[in-house]
């Protein structure tokens, strides 16, 4: 085999504070000139730190401590600074998760471009110029002679994500490492990205390591498939074959994931929450979201579904009263309540209730679990003592935690068991209406599913109805019952779930939903074969 | 908004809060409490130089009038007359003040250079001998006393060793390299206190570069470790040491007042004290105003001078 | 964690800081027990050296330069700590206050923050001295004055970043009062870094009534004071006696035990947040 990347019984450990931790442990890989090789998992599976590897680099504070890194025969583990300097860039390259964040904001991005060509003595700064060019046009990037002059905060986040991996394919490398490079960007912008990832890698027949933890998004590019959890390998083989027959518990866990769907279909007669003709923005004149309306009702999901700037969480804000709208009403039993949050009765606050994204910020550090939960038993119902003790021992088992978690601190829990204790405390007040926002977006998905279930499972007991607000289709495939697309600060479609992806309305909402990738390696040869057809 | 909309709005803002320090300056002797007259020659006043000092101090007049009268006076130049030995008070001051200047502007010639480039080695020798030896030596620094360092410079060099004066009376007539020789120990005070921060701060700016995410990308391209700390590093970390060097110049000529009484150098520090204690109230006042203004001055440069250097900032109307 | 377990797990120049800090301040509260004289009694010749009478040997007037030492940690720890606290009380109360309610109260008080920032420190205070004249009360007001604004900032800084935090909002959507919100949400989780600072402004304030005092325009004779001390016994030095570097030394001491302390607090309150 003609192996251009060769990784055999690879070991890091990492040390913090004189703690020693395993990122990764005796990790084997082999790569393919040509070949794409994704390597998948959740946060702390230790995939970035096996990507930064292959380069024979290690972050600050970590250390290969075992195995071998050979590339095109040359081990790295203990090559001279000069040789790996020489090597990356030119030969392995590396896109990064935020372009952002990873382009130097002192210079030009096509200065940036030929840094490593002209550098490394591959070419002069003029055939560097033209090379980035052909790139760019490569790339489908607007202006391809001229964008090159702009500074990095000049561009929009899927451009500067494109001119990074043309920067990565300037010197024509043997192995590209992608690092999430698609992670930050809107689903529809997605699409573009991992099109023009596929295109470029396979016009030069470049090997590359794609990192990910969606595997939908890696089925549409990888040959093959490794599986990373707690720094071990789970299992790896050829895509289709994954997709089609894990071997693994936890592989099938994570496949299973995207395909769960249920069909809520109620039916529901008292309206909850309805939102007449509202307009609002930070300045008066000036709106984010304009002539919102819709209805929820009791014991009914909703989903607000929207990319970036869609005005999707301030229409959250509106209706949890923290941004009065500059027009139009927000009614809760049909029965118009003040715009502004201070004004409302204490009724009306505790019948609608708020879920965050990340549960990290949402629970106070320095409060305990009884007390985060306890506080609005005693607030709204003016529980105390034994009663109020028994309640929130009623809600940790309600929401599946052991009672033991009464007395810690949220830094003790896992990101998934603090966002439980925020479904718990929301429980507390004993809602009507509970506002999802993003829940699941910080979380792994094998732990954001559960959560949903859980999500689930609570409506059935209890009866109160949902709001989602998501970027995730997934999310609104696995829950809603009801869907309203929005865009650019207007609602563009609303309606059943079933109908809507069945048969979208609007020329947006089918953008979106056809853009979520999809558990099929053929998914984007075809979407893209049909999105050409269109036009 | 445009980077020159932020100078302006920076620059209008410094306007704005020197008219306020001198409108508080000014209103610092209609605070007296009574008659300031009174108050300022106390229990020996007799008629006579009571209504001469009220008439000085224009107290027949409305407060607005003789505010305004007072800063045009003293923006001519003309600062009111010494209460203590009747002297204009812009003669007992222009020469003074050159005086701090020349003593300050000593000091920060050695200090900026040498801070940067120990900020440089103990950000790039982080958590090594190098850069623990600098914190150590910096946080001793900035908890030294002026005149702790002061006279144990003077203990040593012009009491034990002889070799520099203890007391720094310069005059006017006085060689250029007489001069020096004469701030050598003042200067060095000087500059141990302001280095130490400046020093901080400077490896603070480089240490939050050096782990910024597109450092990580240079190496990963290939770049080799002079080539990133040139091309990469410095243009984004030059922003924030300038702000900090010009910042800690105005610290400089706060902190000369302390060194100048030490060391006993006829400067404006030394005058504003003497003054204080004689309670000569025009000439605190225009010491005072001129030491304010220096130092929103160049608060204000710092500012300006870090927007105009942020690379973010720069390139934002092209 | 406890306490003591806390404390054992310092490194050691934070271990250095602390004892340093304890020696000083059973030197300020034992001074009347320790210090052989009276404060002001004078009892031999000007600047004797030191022997067996006197530990440090005497002062200008020939008062014991030991006893004088321990009366002048007593007396400027004291007002340094009297000012911090009341500079912390008015800074941080308000500095939160700004944060969590806004609007106008928020744009003037940060207006008059700015005015009084403006100055440079030692400037405001002499020219606040030169009009009222030195007295203990003038410089607890003045001194109190401009360190708060300090303090207002960093409150106000430290209840912004909080206030933005999730779980404030959950508070003030559930209805939470004001008051509650400010002592159960914002201020615990303030506090590591304002005690930090509050080590921080006792330092500062410490060298800078010092300062002061050496001028000539901080506590007045006859009280015993570490900054006077250095300035009276200042002529000393060109004979080659060093008394008044033993009241400096002792200022520098001081200073670099708390900063050593507050060094080590800094540092584990960043590693807490960045976990």
């Amino acid at each position: 085999m003609d192996n251009i990347l060769k990784i055999d019984n690879l070991t890091i450990k990492g040390y913090w504070d004189g703690n020693t931790t395993v990122l990764l442990e005796d990790i084997d890989l082999q790569l393919n000139r040509g070949e794409v090789l994704g390597i998948i998992g959740e946060s702390g599976a230790g995939k970035s730190t096996l990507g930064l590897a292959a380069m024979g680099y290690t972050r600050d504070g970590c250390d290969i401590t075992e195995g071998s890194v050979m590339f095109d025969g040359k081990e790295l583990v203990d090559a001279t600074k000069k040789e790996l300097t020489q090597l990356r860039g030119s030969n392995i390259a590396y896109v990064a998760q935020s372009a952002a964040a990873s382009f130097n904001p002192a210079h030009r991005l096509v200065q940036q471009f030929a840094e490593t060509p002209v550098r490394h003595g591959h070419m002069t700064f003029k055939q560097a110029k033209q090379k980035a060019e052909k790139l760019y046009k490569r790339l489908n990037l607007p202006f391809p002679d001229s964008i090159g002059y702009r500074y990095p905060h000049q561009v929009s986040g899927g451009q500067l994500q494109r001119a990074m991996i043309a920067m990565a394919l300037g010197c024509d490398p043997d192995i590209v490492v992608f690092d999430e490079p698609t992670t930050a960007l809107d689903v529809t912008t997605q699409i573009e990205v991992l099109a023009a990832i596929r295109d470029a890698i396979k016009i030069n027949n470049t090997a590359a390591l794609y990192i990910t933890h969606d595997l939908a998004v890696v089925s549409q590019v990888a040959d093959r498939v490794m599986v990373l959890r707690h720094g071990r390998l789970v299992e790896d083989g050829e895509t289709r074959e994954m997709l089609e027959n894990p071997k693994e518990q936890y592989t099938k866990d994570l496949l299973n994931v995207r395909r769960q769907k249920c069909d809520n279909t109620k039916s529901h007669k008292e309206v909850v929450l309805e939102i007449q003709g509202v307009d609002a923005g930070y300045y008066p004149g000036q709106n984010i979201v304009e002539d919102i309306d819709f209805k929820i009702f009791r014991g009914q999901n909703v989903a607000v579904v929207g990319e970036s700037g869609s005005g999707k969480t301030t229409l959250a804000r509106v209706i949890t009263g923290l941004l009065p709208p500059n027009k139009g009403k927000v009614l809760f039993d049909s029965k118009s309540v003040s715009p502004d949050v201070r004004q409302r009765s204490l009724n009306t606050l505790r019948r609608l209730q708020m879920i965050y994204q990340m549960p990290d910020v949402a629970l106070n550090p320095r409060q305990k679990i009884r007390r985060i939960i306890g506080r609005p038993l005693e607030f709204y119902s003016g529980l105390s003592g034994k009663a109020k003790k028994k309640k929130v021992h009623k809600l940790l088992d309600m929401i599946e935690l052991p009672s033991h978690y009464y007395d810690r601190y949220p830094s003790e829990l896992s990101g998934g068991q603090k966002q439980r204790i925020c479904i718990a405390r929301a429980l507390a007040a004993e809602p009507d209406l509970i506002i999802c926002d993003e829940i699941t977006s910080a979380l792994d998905q094998l732990v954001a599913e559960e959560i949903l279930k859980l999500l689930q499972k609570l409506q059935t007991e209890l009866g109160m109805s949902y709001l989602f607000i998501t970027h995730d289709l997934a999310t609104v495939k696995a829950i809603a019952d009801e869907v309203i697309v929005m865009y650019k600060g207007n609602i563009v479609e609303q309606g059943n779930k079933k109908d809507m992806f069945d048969s979208p309305d609007h020329d947006y909402t089918e953008l979106l939903l056809s853009s979520v990738p999809e558990m099929d390696p053929d998914w984007l040869d075809n979407l893209l074969l049909k999105r050409e057809k269109v036009s | 908004m445009s980077i020159k909309g932020m100078v302006l709005k920076r620059l209008a803002a410094g306007i704005v809060t020197v008219f306020l320090v001198s409108i508080l300056i000014f209103l610092s002797i209609e605070a007296l409490p009574g008659d300031p007259a009174t108050a300022i020659l106390g229990q020996q006043a007799t008629p006579e130089n009571l209504a001469a000092l009220r008439k000085e101090l224009k107290l027949d007049l409305p407060p607005h009038t003789r505010y305004l009268s007072w800063l045009g006076n003293f923006v001519q130049g003309d600062l009111g007359t010494s209460l203590s030995n009747k002297r204009p008070v812009n003669e007992v001051i222009g020469w003074r003040f050159s005086n701090t200047l020349f003593l300050a502007f000593s000091a920060a010639l050695v200090a900026v250079p040498l801070a940067i480039i120990f900020g440089m080695i103990a950000a790039l020798f982080r958590e090594r001998w190098p850069d623990r030896i600098l914190s150590m030596g910096s946080l001793a620094a900035i908890s030294f006393p002026e005149f702790f360092v002061g006279y144990i410079l003077i203990y040593i060099f012009s009491i034990k060793l002889g070799l520099l004066p203890s007391v720094a009376t310069i005059q006017a007539s006085m060689p250029f390299w007489t001069k020096i020789n004469i701030i050598i120990l003042p200067c060095f005070t000087l500059l141990l206190v302001v280095m130490a921060h400046m020093m901080r701060m400077t490896r603070a700016a480089i240490i939050g570069v050096l782990t910024s995410p597109y450092i990580e990308m240079a190496k990963l391209k290939g770049v080799s470790e002079w080539p990133i700390i040139i091309k990469h590093a410095i243009p984004n970390v030059l922003s924030p040491i300038i702000n900090v060097v010009v910042m800690d110049l105005a610290w400089l000529i706060v902190g000369v007042v302390v060194v100048e009484v030490v060391f006993v150098y006829p400067g404006l520090g030394q005058l504003l004290v003497d003054s204080v204690a004689k309670r000569d109230l025009p000439v605190v006042q225009a010491s005072g105003l001129i030491f304010a203004a220096t130092y929103i001055l160049l608060n204000l440069t710092a500012d300006i001078l870090a927007i105009i250097t942020n690379p973010k900032l720069r390139h934002i109307s092209e | 964690m406890t306490f003591i377990k806390l404390l054992k797990q310092a490194p050691l120049s934070a271990k250095i800081g602390m004892v340093i800090i304890l020696i000083n301040v059973a030197a300020a509260l034992l001074a009347p027990v320790i210090a052989p004289y009276e404060e002001a009694q004078k009892v031999g010749s000007v600047w004797l050296t030191p022997g067996q009478d006197h530990l440090m040997g005497t002062d200008q007037v020939g008062r014991d330069l030991f006893t004088r030492m321990l009366y002048g940690a007593r007396n400027t720890i004291s007002i340094a700590f009297i000012i911090t606290c009341i500079a912390f009380a008015i800074g941080s109360g308000l500095g939160l206050l700004a944060a969590t309610v806004e609007g106008y109260l928020d744009s003037m008080l940060s207006r008059l923050v700015d005015i009084i920032m403006a100055f440079p420190p030692l400037i405001l205070a002499l020219m606040v001295l030169s009009i009222f004249g030195t007295s203990i009360p003038i410089l607890i007001f003045v001194i109190a004055l401009i360190d708060s604004t300090k303090v207002y900032r960093l409150a106000r800084a430290l209840a912004m970043d909080i206030r933005a935090l999730e779980f404030v909002e959950v508070a003030r959507l559930r209805g939470e009062g004001l008051l509650w919100i400010i002592r159960r949400e914002i201020l615990p989780n303030a506090a590591p870094a304002l005690i930090a600072e509050f080590g921080l402004r006792f330092s500062f304030v410490f060298l800078f009534i010092s300062a002061l005092s050496f001028l000539g325009l901080g506590l007045q004779p006859p009280t015993a004071d570490w900054g006077s001390m250095v300035r009276e016994n200042a002529g000393a030095i060109a004979f080659g006696i060093t008394i008044p570097i033993y009241p400096a030394a002792a200022i520098a001491f001081l200073t670099i035990g708390i900063n050593l302390v507050v060094d080590w607090f800094l540092q584990r309150s960043a590693q807490i947040r960045a976990q």
